[in-house]
């Protein structure tokens, strides 16, 4: 294994966990519901949801965690540069982690009102940001990079005086972001069609679904158009990078098979939703729409780090750039981290054997009726 | 160093440890209490007596209010290594990177799976499934718990590594250098077991408060036998593995050791304080004692520290001048300051002309630099320091804290012995007569006292390792990213008001749910109809 494989390999990695939390970004996407959901509905929304949280919240951690040991310079820069971007997303993800729990304990302080705000602020803040830090890896971010600064205690990563705040407000990445927004909705009405017996549910979600849908059908194609038509950095066979038009048009162009796994995860989304609407009694439209998702995540990563491309590009500095071979770990740490990737199938095969064994029954009505008061949120 | 990047430094510091002892006051419990549900639901599983599930479920809502918290503070952690250390980041994280990604993968998908099925997953799965379902989440808890801590052990005791001059940064050369050092090994089960013990004193001082209400005694007296066993296990392998720890921290860090005893120049057969007032006029090289009063007990910290009775302990001074008077034990090659510095400096210039050096294809000056630079990269964090105070921490917050911590742990091992042995003269404990009224209150006094004694140990810890981030290699001043201190000071209140907040809530929570359980019968499950 060369480093150049393992770099190529644990962005691979990188794809698969993010995409991985784009799927499950459909808790966030449920969340930012509940605020239209009838009182007497939503602890039947509530307590669907909650039992996937952690699981979010999880891989959100874990990506932040392998990107650090993968490609430390991303973490470096990114995170400490577009600071304000990362502490409103850390902020949302704070207050997510306690409202489920506390929402309805007694003595819980603030009321159960008070929590589902935090749950809304999450359920909107948490993916449109999470789509503007993505979307900030196409367009490109304000910094640059000198690693030798180190020796005279200056900072290695420097980056423009808003630090993140002008990321939020391009719209370039509002637009990225609220794709993601309207794609975390339109996954979590799939979720709670397939998780919830519930007919007025079962109605009002696929209503949710066409509305959500609809709208993320058009930012999808907006966004995959300006995707397409913009530039990127591309990396020459002496290590200098330049700007070049349609870059990541010609990524997929070039890795033609990266383009095909697009179309089909395309399908697949198209699929798991317009199957949904046509026929109601179908509820497994999360699947094809997940596994769809998924691979639609994935080669927009490939495309952003393979085929000599520079993930992160620099608009101050375009030598700055971050590319996987600038900014990775040293060929012995990938080499030790992929023996430990050798697990992720294990962890995968075991969350679904229990998912399935938890959601083998549905939730009802009835089972939050019995529930005792520990098993409820 | 201007004015304005020492305030970056300084806020970057203090919200970091504001996060830090926010996350802490919650994960202890969470490691101890699944430990202590894990044992409850064992005892239910193996005899079936459904007091047994109604005293697990007791505990486990507790488990659940706690665990929430401490994941929605964890995850800041996390992501300051990026936000507020960039250059950190960058220069150790291809070695500090890879505990954290374990940890995710490893530790945080079992937590995550697996309580969702200790939670809602009575009706849904089998006894036995939840059995292991509940052991998964405690053990996934001390593996993240183990990650994490060997990544901190890291920075104060840098193994396993390389600096490499083209890259500008350290890279791991040895990943079982860096997992089973034994820092990492003593700071893993140090905190690991002190989380029990301070479980063991959560669940005796809950206990404490219903039996002086008069409320659930049967249910009291199965809590207290397994908190009770739980909490003296903790606090004997925590004594222990303090013991090794005092003595890993004396080869690699006697700074520390020096600060944690208020020592300034150390004697062979050196003495241990037990009690003592520091001189708060007293500063490195003044040549004012460092007591005010003090008890001692002769040959102690020799003894402690290298398990050799006459042996030689370096103080802040000794340190500083690079004095010893046992070249076998301590500082066998001892280096002032000044000469640490002096290396450092050789290191920095070696590092700026090498890459040099390498462009214009200066192979005999490349390779001379670049034994320079392995020669005494070691001392590189030295050149940042201007004079030698700089390399001292804060003497009287470390002596305070270890020393309460210390004392706190004695009298945690006697509490947990006398609980244990009241319970074995069951009619002893449920009275209400004035002393067993004072022996309630005692516990529920030690619920705070315990906590405090928690977070003394990791004051000892972080503070006493100061000023570096990466011992000897990374002063704070280094570390930190490009920001201006008024961001940092934003985000800091901006953390302090959620997360007070959310404390008063889980605190708040926390006492009602014990207050309205306590009400109940903990001898039979609760059903609704």
């Amino acid at each position: 294994m060369t480093h150049e494989f393992l770099q190529n390999y644990w962005w691979l990695i990188m794809s698969v966990l993010g995409a991985l939390l784009v799927f499950l970004l459909f808790v966030q996407g449920g969340q930012s519901m509940l605020i239209t959901t009838k009182s007497e509905k939503r602890p039947l929304l509530i307590n669907s949801l909650g039992r996937k949280w952690e699981l979010t919240y999880t891989t959100l951690v874990t990506f932040g965690g392998a990107f650090f040991a993968s490609f430390p310079l991303f973490y470096s820069t990114s995170f400490g540069g577009a600071y304000w971007l990362w502490i409103f997303i850390l902020f949302s993800f704070v207050i997510q982690a306690i409202a489920y729990e506390y929402r309805t304990k007694h003595g819980n302080v603030y009321g159960t009102r008070f929590y589902d705000t935090l749950l809304l602020i999450n359920g909107v803040v948490g993916p449109v940001l999470l789509g503007v830090a993505v979307a900030g890896m196409f367009f490109g971010a304000e910094f640059t990079v000198a690693k030798g600064k180190i020796l005279d205690a200056s900072i290695i990563s420097q980056w423009g005086p808003q630090h993140g705040l002008e990321a939020i407000v391009s719209w370039k990445n509002l637009l990225f972001g609220f794709m993601v927004f309207f794609l975390a909705r339109t996954l979590a009405s799939l979720y709670f069609i397939n998780n919830i017996d519930d007919e007025e549910v079962q109605k009002d979600q696929h209503k949710q679904l066409l509305i959500n849908a609809s709208i993320f059908v058009v930012l999808f194609l907006a966004t995959v158009a300006v995707i397409l038509t913009s530039r990127g950095v591309e990396i020459n066979a002496k290590g200098s990078a330049a700007w070049k038009n349609y870059k990541y048009l010609h990524n997929y162009l070039h890795m033609w098979w990266a383009l095909v796994i697009l179309l089909i995860g395309v399908a697949l989304v198209l699929y798991g939703i317009i199957k949904s609407l046509l026929n109601k009694t179908f509820r497994k439209g999360i699947w094809a729409a997940g596994i769809g998702t998924v691979l639609v995540v994935m080669t927009l990563f490939w495309v952003l780090g393979y085929n000599h491309t520079a993930y992160y590009p620099s608009l101050l500095d375009v030598q700055s750039s971050l590319t996987l071979a600038n900014s990775s770990s040293s060929e012995f740490t990938l080499r030790t981290m992929s023996y430990v990737s050798l697990l992720v199938p294990f962890v995968v095969a075991y969350i679904a054997w229990v998912w399935r064994k938890m959601d083998s029954t549905k939730l009802t009505e009835e089972e939050i009726k019995q529930a005792g008061d520990d098993e409820i949120y | 160093m201007s004015d304005l990047l020492m305030n970056v430094v300084d806020w970057s510091r203090a919200q970091f440890a504001l996060t830090a002892c926010y996350h802490w006051l919650f994960v202890p419990l969470t490691l101890g209490l699944g430990i202590i549900i894990g044992v409850m639901e064992t005892i239910y599983y193996r005899t079936r007596d459904e007091k047994w599930l109604a005293t697990t479920k007791f505990w486990m809502t507790l488990f659940g209010v706690n665990f929430a918290i401490g994941v929605a503070t964890g995850i800041i952690l996390e992501f300051e290594f990026g936000t507020n250390w960039s250059n950190y980041s960058w220069f150790v994280g291809d070695i500090f990177g890879a505990p954290l990604a374990i940890e995710g993968i490893l530790a945080f998908f079992m937590e995550s799976t697996f309580i969702a099925v200790m939670f809602f997953g009575w009706k849904k799965v089998s006894p036995k499934f939840h059995l292991s379902a509940t052991w998964l989440t405690a053990l996934g808890a001390s593996i993240s718990a183990l990650w994490i801590l060997v990544a901190n052990a890291w920075m104060q005791y840098p193994v396993g590594c390389t600096f490499n001059p083209e890259t500008m940064r350290n890279e791991m050369t040895d990943f079982w250098a860096v997992a089973l050092s034994p820092m990492a090994m003593n700071k893993v089960f140090h905190t690991v077991t002190s989380a029990w013990a301070l479980s063991g004193a959560f669940v005796i001082g809950v206990c404490g408060w219903m039996m002086l209400k008069g409320r659930n005694r049967d249910h009291c007296i199965r809590s207290l036998k397994v908190g009770g066993w739980v909490g003296l296990i903790g606090i004997i392998l925590t004594s222990i593995s303090g013991d090794t720890s005092a003595v890993t921290v004396a080869k690699h860090q006697p700074m520390k050791l020096a600060a944690m005893e208020g020592l300034y120049e150390g004697q062979q057969g050196q003495s241990i304080v037990a009690f003592g007032i520091l001189n708060p006029s007293k500063e490195v090289g003044n040549g004012e004692k460092p007591f005010l009063f003090d008890i001692s007990i002769p040959h102690g910290l020799a003894f402690l520290a290298t398990h050799d009775m006459n042996a030689f302990v370096p103080g802040i001074e000794d340190i500083i001048l690079g004095k010893t008077r046992d070249t076998t034990r301590f500082m066998s090659k001892p280096m002032s300051f000044e000469q640490r510095r002096e290396h450092g400096k050789a290191a920095q210039h070696a590092l700026a002309n090498y890459n040099d050096a390498l462009k214009s294809k200066d192979s005999i000056a490349s390779q001379q630099y670049l034994k320079d630079i392995k020669d005494n990269f070691q001392y590189l964090g030295y050149t940042y320091l201007e004079e030698p105070k700089d390399s001292v921490p804060n003497v009287p917050l470390t002596f305070y804290s270890f020393h309460f911590m210390v004392t706190i742990g004695g009298y945690l091992v006697l509490f947990y012995i006398v609980v244990l042995l009241l319970l074995y003269k069951p009619k002893w404990v449920p009275g209400r007569n004035k002393f067993q009224k004072l022996g309630y209150w005692i516990a529920i006094i030690t619920i705070p006292i315990a906590y405090l004694c928690s977070m003394s140990g990791w004051i000892v810890a972080e503070v006493g390792r100061q000023p570096w981030t990466i011992q000897d290699l990374m002063p704070n001043t280094v570390a930190i990213s490009d920001l201006s201190a008024g961001y940092v000071q934003t985000t800091f209140w901006i953390f302090a008001v959620l997360f007070t907040a959310l404390l008063i809530a889980d605190v708040s929570i926390i006492c009602k749910q014990i207050s309205k359980k306590s009400k109940t019968n903990l001898d039979v499950v609760e059903t609704k109809k």
